[in-house]
Formats: structure tokens, C-alpha cells, sequence
């Protein structure tokens, strides 16, 4: 059962008006003749609801971004922006009384290239009220987000002494995170006057925070429930929808909900951010890499959201893959806003972007100094041990990426397929080669607890606030729990968040689920383990550390007296000295990257320029892998986004800023036909700090199609494609090119 | 207007709208199986049967079904469940908001297609978009399922030379043949 299914019978149906203009103030706005509308309950607009700024963005604290948004604002942002909000029993009459709605607008001059926006003289967020976020460097009077520059090393110095320096620019685009369940919420009072919102989301402790900020609330006032999630990818790490029912239940006393149609999904959802990625790369003639400079501009569209968090990754997710050679690195960032949708966050969150323009541009150096791209990877890649200077100066304690390019060569057979080969047909054949990495939870400032409670006849309660988006992560969690208390899995009763009940996790994003609350996990089972012998102990009359507990009987080995657990548990239902529950958790000072290396072979008609994948071959070190179907799947599935993302997925606009990507017809997601042979191996390695070993997987495996794609295009045609999605179209008119320069040549 | 539907083998009478789609039906009988996830008819989370053909109910007015049969996951919990637990096993249910109609429509094609080849898997599932799986698993899931059903078939294409056929007949007919 989903949000939607789980809506109070017969509540109020939200619908939205939105702007028709990419920038622009509401001069006046008359809503009389849309309340006159028969079952319409309220109309809703800024003069309505409460005005505190506040931020959408699911992040812990140090919040991250600015406080840039009202419920509704009088001043419009881009072409979807929510003007105002009907409420009505049907959503018919929701949707005559949007029809009856007068609106008059001042158009404004709009920022529809982000690359115009530093210090431009139209403003996108001129209001005084806007508050900065406390590390992001951010100024809203240039409209930015957030400012970074740093380096190790000298890198000029380090360029002037390489034999060949590349310089490449690249551009990826927005694209949609397209979860099969469109974003929805929705809210009622509960019986102490308490405001209860039911949502489809990754981040109910951040929802509760965020609706109070928005509301001018006490959080005691709210209560967040998650129930299953039809996916998320990020998406859902915004809370995209949750103020519509919020407020109208506030105010109204009555419930509410909201479901966005795939329409509003698409164009006022929280898509990956568009990104210009400036690579330059130093390196000698026999291959090794010395000097690394990255400047990043992230466009973050109306509101700053994860437009602060998202840029790091690109630099700090990428550089160190190279990180056993090079000497020195810099890494600029910027983001800027727009009259864009507002970008979010989506699997990757910043890494694909990076990762495409610096795999892309080894794999151009290496064709450059005619050494095999696999070759300059395994003479410059980070091995365990390493130090990774551009990643918070954490040492590589579990690395087996060496393996997994040995294994993924292996798989695809690299050695006779690379560069290409001509096939009868007139066809080309071509293989092509990426590396990835990712973190695992975000160090320091994660957070993730959880609590198990033994209950009657011994089957035990596990309560998490991370959230389950559909990655199967309840079952793993509850499967490292059943290992430490040696019990069947199905004992282990997993319960989804709800903020009055669960202890505290930050969310489920930054691929934290299996590696922080992982750890959480196994923390608190094994106190619970050592409750229960020291609880048997008293009833067996002798020493905690005698007693030995083989998940269902506890036996005395001194005197070898036992009991069942199931004793024990029911025995403990009276006069026991205390229920049998513990919660623990924390943080971790480390996020340890898993690593991954992919290879695509394509064929590439080169009359249309059309490119179907062939072959997908992908080794992955994620540490201990868990539970080796979901790993597979997670993997399947991140492959399959990647190669969306690489072929054909992405928004494009208007000049007037309306975005032409509206539904599945225009916005094309793979379908089944689709599918490449696909894959997929493991190389483990052991990380010290993860639970049984394990690092994160959910996030890197979309990192590789976009470079690997994008490689055998260029060793199928010679041409390097510098902006995605590469269509047939691109990759035609790039041969077209090639064949005219080389006749001028 | 009255509509007089079999909804998973129960008759219902209902006064609706003209206008009510057979998805807004099926929900507002709490099958809630039925799913929303696109308005254009690309998504195949919708799929129910009507006299036992997959159809997508956003598509399909209410009305229609007058005097008609209509199936959803709710009335075949039992099938349902065992495909679900090939697909489970498989690790490819995920999010499993895309599966009941998905399920709908694997179950629609075992009763329609004898032996069914992996091309004509793919077709006949093409319109059910899944976001989570990448759509491998759901086809081990298929094979072990099809298998468990009929285990001395051996389908044409797990001869391995056959791989190389399949490929060129998809190059041939397709680059994205998204419905």
C-alpha cells in the first residue's frame, strides 16, 4: 500500500495553478469567482498562507541550503511555478475553479542559460529575506548558490611540465529521475490537534522540519508518515509536494491530498542538475596522469535546494579515481540560479556529470598518446591504501578497483574487441571503458538510529527512520539484524518510519542506508544479544558470560541448564526488570567509496548515426556484498538509468522557458526492448568500518554508461561526443562533420 | 449513469460519471492494485483485464465496461502470488509500484502465448516500464517461472547460437519501440 492508497476516504483534492511565464510578479490576482465553484473548500494564494522563508531540500543538520522559498510567493520563478492552490471534495470542481482563477502578471526579463546567471543584472532572488546556508558561500545579490575553489599542489606548475595537456568542456543536461510513483502526499489532523502527513518521500525527519520552518510551526505539532515508496532515485529527497496538503489541512482542519500528474512530475519535480564541466588533464607520454583542474557551473534552476551539495561530487567523486598518480588538483565550483525548474537530487547527485567529463577526457588522452584506455587507467587508478587527497584526505582502506577492470576486461572480452571492428552490414562494432566511484553516507554529518525490541514467543521489532524507496534496503537491514541474532529473517519484523515512533536517520540518500544504518543495525543487535544472555543468566543462575545463545536456546555451559528464547521473551512479560529494547546509531567519520568499472560494446549504423548497446559488462567493488540479488538488481537498474541518461533521456526548453519534456511520449525512459546483455560481477573487498564489510551500491552504478557510450561512439567514429544525451542524431551529424574536415585536410 | 460491471467476479452496480475512467473505478472499489503513473498511456502500471484481455484502464472509460468482466490483481491472488515470488527471488519486485500491472500483463501472456520466444516476452511486455529493475531480473523471473510451469520445454532461444539470430533480428526491426 502506497500514500495514495492510504488516503482518508473522501478527503479534499489539491490541485495547482502555475505560472505560465519563466519570470514574473503577480500584479493582481482575483480568486472570488473560483470559490463559487460548488465542492470548492478553499482557494489559496500567497496573500493566504503563511510567509517564512524556508528550504524543500531533505538535508541534516548543517543545512546546506538557502532559504529561498515561501508556500507561495507573488514572485514567479519558472514556467510550472505554483501560483495558487484549490482544494475541493472532486477533482473536478478542483479543476473548473484553477479555470476561474484571474490572474494579471508583470512579466519579468528571465535567466534561461545559466551560463548568463553570475552577476547578472536580473535577479532571481533580489528578496532581503533570504537566508544563506552556513558553509555554502552563496550570495542571492549574483544569484549564487555556492562558491568553491580548492587545490593540492601547484597545478600550473605541474601543466607546464606534462608532455600533453588536454583542455575539453562538457555539458550535461537535466534529466528525470521518472519514478514509476508520481510525487504525492497527503494530510489530516489527528485527535490532539496535531498535523499528520502521510508522504511518498526519503526523508521524513526533513519533511517534518521543513513544513514547521514553512507553517511557523512547532515540530511537536507535526507527525511524518512513510509508507512504501514507489521509488524515489532522489526525487524524493525534496519534499516537492508536502506544503500543498499541509497548509490546506492546517487551515482548513480538514484532510487533503495531493498526486501530481506525470505532467507536474516532470516539469515541477526536482530533476538532476544541468552541468557544465571544464576538464583539463596533464600527463607524460608514457601515460602517467600529474595534474587534474576541474571547473564545474551547476545550474540549480528557481530554488537553491541541492544546489550547494550536489557540485562537490562532481570533482570530489571523480578526481580521486586517479588519485595513485597525480600530483596536484584544483577544483572550481559554482552554481548559479535560473528560470529553470528547480533541480534535486538524483542517483549520483552530481557524480555522473563529473565522472562523464573526466572519463571522457582520459579516454581522449589516451587515444592521444596511443595507449590502451584500460592500460592508463591501471597505471594511474587509486589503489587501497592510497591517500585521496581530493576526497576529504581519506585513505583508500578497501579498494579492489584493480580487480574489477582485470574481471570487467575479462567479461567483455576487451582485448580483441578494442577499438572496433567493421561488420558486413556496414555496422560498426565498438567497446568503450569507464571507471566510477561514490561515497557511502556522508561523513560527520549523517545520522542514522535504530531500535530492536524483543517481543513475546522472541521475535523481534526493528524500527528505522532510514527509508525503504523500493531498493529492498527493510530486507537488508533486517537480514544483517538476523545474522547478529542468529534468528530467521522472518522473525525480524522491519517497520517503515514514522517520526513519533522511529529514532532519528537523516534519510535515505547519499547511499548511506546499508553502510550508516547498516551499522546501526548490527550495533544495536549485538546489545540486544548481550541483554538476552545477561536476562538468561538470572534465570539460569550463573555468570552473563557463561550463558551461550544459538539464536533460539540459551544454555549455561557450566551447568548446562537452558532455555528457549521463546521462555525468556514470555517469561520477561512480567515482573522482569525492564522490556527488552535497545536503540543505538551515530555517524560515521568516513564515507567509503565504492568502485566500479564498466565497459559498453555498441553497434553503431553509421547511415543514421543510430547506437543500440550490445553488450554491458560491469564489476563492481561495493565491499561485502549482502545480498547478491539485490546487488545485482540495483546494479541492472542503475545501468539502465545511465544508459537513459547516455542515449536519449534529457529536457530541452522553449526560448520562453517551457519545457517540452511533459510526459513518457516526449520524454522517453527505456523500455524492455531496450536491454543489453547485461553483466554483472563483483570483486569484493573488506571495509573496516561497514557492517560486515560492506560500503554503499545504490548510487554509483548509474556513474559509468554516460563515459563508456560515449567512448566506443568515439572509437566506432572517431568523434568524442561532449554533451549528452548523445542521439543518433548527434552521433550522424558528428560523422557528417568529421567526413567534411577530412576532406578540407 | 448506471453501469453494471463484474469487478473480479462480483457484480457492482454503480451510478457514475460519463466521463470516469475504468482506472478511477477500479480504485474507488478498493482495488487499489491499480495504479496511476502516466496519463498517456505509456506507463502499463493501469493494465487490468476486460473479459480477459490486458487493457490500459486510464484508457478505457468506465462505461465501457458495462456488462463487462473486469479483472484486476485483487481477483487473482493466488497466480499473482506465485509469479511474485519468482520475481522476489529474483531481487526484480523493488519499488513494486509497476508490478500489478505488470503482473497482469504476464499473467495475460502465458494464457495467450504458448512457448513464448524471449523476443516475443519482450514485445508482448514492452509497454510495462519499469524504473527500478533495468528489466533483467524480471526476465530470469519470467524463465524460471515459464519453466517451473512446463519444465521439459526448452525454449529455442537458451541455444546459444541462437543469441546471435535473436540480436540481428532486433537490430533489424527496432531502435526504441517505446508504446
Amino acid at each position: 500500500m502506497y500514500a495514495e492508497d492510504l488516503a482518508p476516504e473522501n478527503c479534499l483534492v489539491i490541485k495547482l495553478l502555475r505560472s505560465p511565464h519563466a519570470h514574473a510578479m503577480i500584479r493582481s490576482i482575483d480568486t472570488s469567482k473560483a470559490k463559487l465553484v460548488p465542492g470548492v473548500e478553499c482557494v489559496l494564494t500567497y496573500k493566504d498562507v503563511p510567509q517564512h522563508r524556508f528550504t524543500q531540500a531533505g538535508q541534516t543538520y548543517l543545512e546546506a541550503s538557502p532559504y529561498d522559498r515561501y508556500i507561495l510567493d507573488r514572485h514567479l520563478r519558472f514556467v510550472g511555478d505554483e501560483v495558487a492552490i484549490v482544494a475541493a471534495d472532486t477533482e473536478k470542481a478542483a479543476n473548473k475553479a484553477l479555470k476561474l482563477i484571474k490572474v494579471e502578471y508583470d512579466i519579468l526579463p528571465a535567466i534561461l542559460d545559466y551560463r548568463e546567471s553570475l552577476d547578472n543584472e536580473i535577479l532571481i532572488h533580489p528578496e532581503e529575506d533570504w537566508t544563506e546556508s552556513d558553509w555554502s558561500h552563496g550570495d542571492n545579490k549574483r544569484n549564487s548558490v555556492y562558491h568553491e575553489d580548492i587545490h593540492v599542489g601547484d597545478v600550473d606548475a605541474i601543466f607546464a611540465e606534462c608532455d600533453e595537456v588536454l583542455e575539453e568542456s562538457y555539458h550535461t543536461i537535466e534529466d528525470q529521475q521518472a519514478m514509476m510513483e508520481p510525487f504525492t502526499a497527503n494530510c489530516w489532523m489527528d485527535t490532539f490537534g496535531r498535523l499528520v502527513i502521510q508522504s511518498a518521500t526519503q526523508i521524513p525527519f526533513h519533511v517534518r522540519r521543513n513544513m514547521a520552518t514553512a507553517l511557523g510551526i512547532p515540530k511537536s505539532k507535526i507527525r511524518v508518515i512513510k509508507p512504501r515508496i514507489g521509488g524515489g532515485f532522489g526525487a524524493k529527497q525534496t519534499a516537492v509536494v508536502e506544503r500543498f496538503p499541509a497548509v490546506v489541512t492546517w487551515l482548513t482542519g480538514k484532510p487533503s491530498k495531493i498526486y501530481y500528474t506525470r505532467e507536474e512530475t516532470m516539469i515541477a519535480g526536482s530533476a538532476r542538475h544541468e552541468m557544465r564541466v571544464q576538464v583539463k588533464l596533464g600527463a607524460m607520454k608514457d601515460g602517467t596522469i600529474r595534474a587534474i583542474e576541474m571547473h564545474v557551473l551547476s545550474n540549480t534552476g528557481a530554488y537553491g535546494e541541492h544546489g550547494p551539495t550536489t557540485i562537490g561530487l562532481a570533482g570530489h567523486k571523480s578526481i580521486p579515481l586517479y588519485g595513485g598518480k597525480y600530483e596536484a588538483f584544483r577544483f572550481v565550483a559554482d552554481t548559479v540560479y535560473s528560470n529553470h525548474p528547480s533541480a534535486g537530487a538524483y542517483r549520483g547527485y552530481g557524480a555522473p556529470q563529473g565522472i562523464f567529463a573526466l572519463e571522457n577526457t582520459v579516454n581522449l588522452m589516451a587515444a592521444r598518446l596511443g595507449i590502451d584506455p584500460t592500460k592508463i587507467r591501471e597505471m594511474n587508478m587509486l589503489h587501497e591504501g592510497d591517500l585521496m587527497t581530493a576526497y576529504n584526505n581519506e585513505t583508500a582502506n578497501a579498494c579492489a578497483l584493480d580487480q574489477c577492470m582485470a574481471r570487467c576486461k575479462e567479461m567483455m572480452d576487451w582485448d580483441n574487441k578494442f577499438p572496433a571492428k567493421v561488420l558486413p552490414n556496414g555496422h560498426i562494432r565498438s567497446v568503450g571503458v569507464a571507471m566510477a566511484m561514490q561515497g557511502s553516507c556522508i561523513n560527520y554529518i549523517d545520522e542514522a538510529n535504530v531500535t530492536i525490541k524483543m517481543n513475546d514467543d522472541g521475535f523481534y521489532s526493528l524500527l528505522v527512520g532510514s527509508t525503504d524507496m523500493g531498493t529492498g534496503s527493510d530486507t537488508i537491514l533486517a537480514q544483517m539484524a538476523a545474522d547478529v541474532l542468529e534468528c530467521d529473517v522472518d522473525d525480524i519484523v522491519a517497520y517503515g518510519v514514522d517520526t513519533d515512533v522511529s529514532p532519528y536517520d537523516s534519510g535515505s540518500y547519499a547511499s548511506s542506508t546499508t553502510y550508516l544504518t547498516g551499522n546501526a543495525v548490527v550495533k544495536a543487535a549485538e546489545q540486544l544479544r548481550l541483554n538476552i544472555t545477561e536476562q538468561a543468566a538470572k534465570i539460569l543462575e550463573c555468570q552473563k558470560d557463561e550463558v551461550e545463545f544459538d539464536g533460539k536456546v540459551l544454555t549455561c555451559v557450566r551447568t548446562g541448564a537452558s532455555m528457549t528464547l521463546k521462555d525468556l521473551a514470555n517469561q520477561l512479560q512480567g515482573g522482569s526488570d525492564g522490556w527488552l529494547s535497545v536503540t543505538a546509531g551515530g555517524n560515521s567519520p568516513v564515507s567509503p567509496p565504492p568502485y566500479m568499472v564498466g565497459m559498453a560494446e555498441i553497434d553503431l549504423d553509421p547511415e543514421t548515426g543510430k547506437v543500440v548497446p550490445i553488450k554491458y559488462t560491469t564489476c563492481v567493488d561495493c565491499g561485502t556484498v549482502v545480498n547478491p540479488n539485490l546487488a545485482r538488481v540495483q546494479t541492472e537498474g542503475g545501468l539502465m538509468q545511465g544508459l537513459g541518461m547516455a542515449l536519449y533521456e534529457g529536457q530541452s526548453y522553449t526560448d520562453e522557458g517551457v519545457n517540452r519534456m511533459r510526459n513518457f511520449l516526449q520524454y522517453k525512459i527505456p523500455t524492455r526492448m531496450d536491454i543489453p546483455e547485461i553483466e554483472v560481477d563483483f570483486r569484493e573487498s573488506y571495509e573496516p568500518t561497514g557492517p560486515f564489510g560492506a560500503k554503499s551500491i545504490g548510487e554509483i552504478v548509474i556513474n559509468t554508461p554516460s563515459p563508456a557510450i560515449a567512448h566506443a561512439i568515439f572509437n566506432a567514429t572517431g568523434v568524442m561526443h561532449h554533451e549528452l544525451p548523445i542521439t543518433a542524431e548527434k552521433v550522424w551529424r558528428g560523422i557528417q562533420q568529421k567526413k567534411q574536415e577530412e576532406v578540407q585536410a | 449513469m448506471e453501469i453494471k460491471v463484474k469487478l473480479n467476479g462480483k457484480w457492482i452496480v454503480d451510478n457514475i460519471d460519463p466521463d470516469m475512467l475504468l482506472l478511477d473505478f477500479c480504485r474507488a472499489h478498493y482495488c487499489k492494485s491499480v495504479k496511476r503513473g502516466c496519463e498517456t498511456s505509456n506507463c502499463g502500471l493501469c493494465t487490468v483485464w476486460l473479459d480477459g484481455k490486458p487493457v490500459l484502464s486510464c484508457n478505457v472509460l468506465a462505461a465501457r465496461a458495462d456488462g463487462h468482466e473486469v479483472t484486476t490483481l485483487e481477483g487473482l491472488q493466488e497466480e499473482a502470488k506465485e509469479f511474485g515470488m519468482f520475481l522476489a527471488r529474483e531481487g526484480g519486485e523493488q519499488c513494486g509500484f509497476c508490478n500489478p500491472g505488470f503482473i497482469m500483463n504476464v499473467l495475460a501472456m502465458k494464457r495467450e502465448l504458448d512457448n513464448p520466444t524471449d523476443e516475443e516476452i519482450l514485445e508482448y511486455l514492452a509497454g510495462n516500464l519499469c524504473r527500478c529493475s533495468g528489466y533483467a531480473s524480471h526476465m530470469r523471473a519470467i524463465h524460471k517461472w515459464l519453466d517451473s510451469k512446463k519444465e521439459a520445454a526448452q525454449r529455442e532461444d537458451h541455444i546459444p547460437e541462437n543469441r546471435e539470430k535473436m540480436l540481428a533480428h532486433r537490430l533489424s526491426k527496432r531502435t526504441q519501440k517505446h508504446w
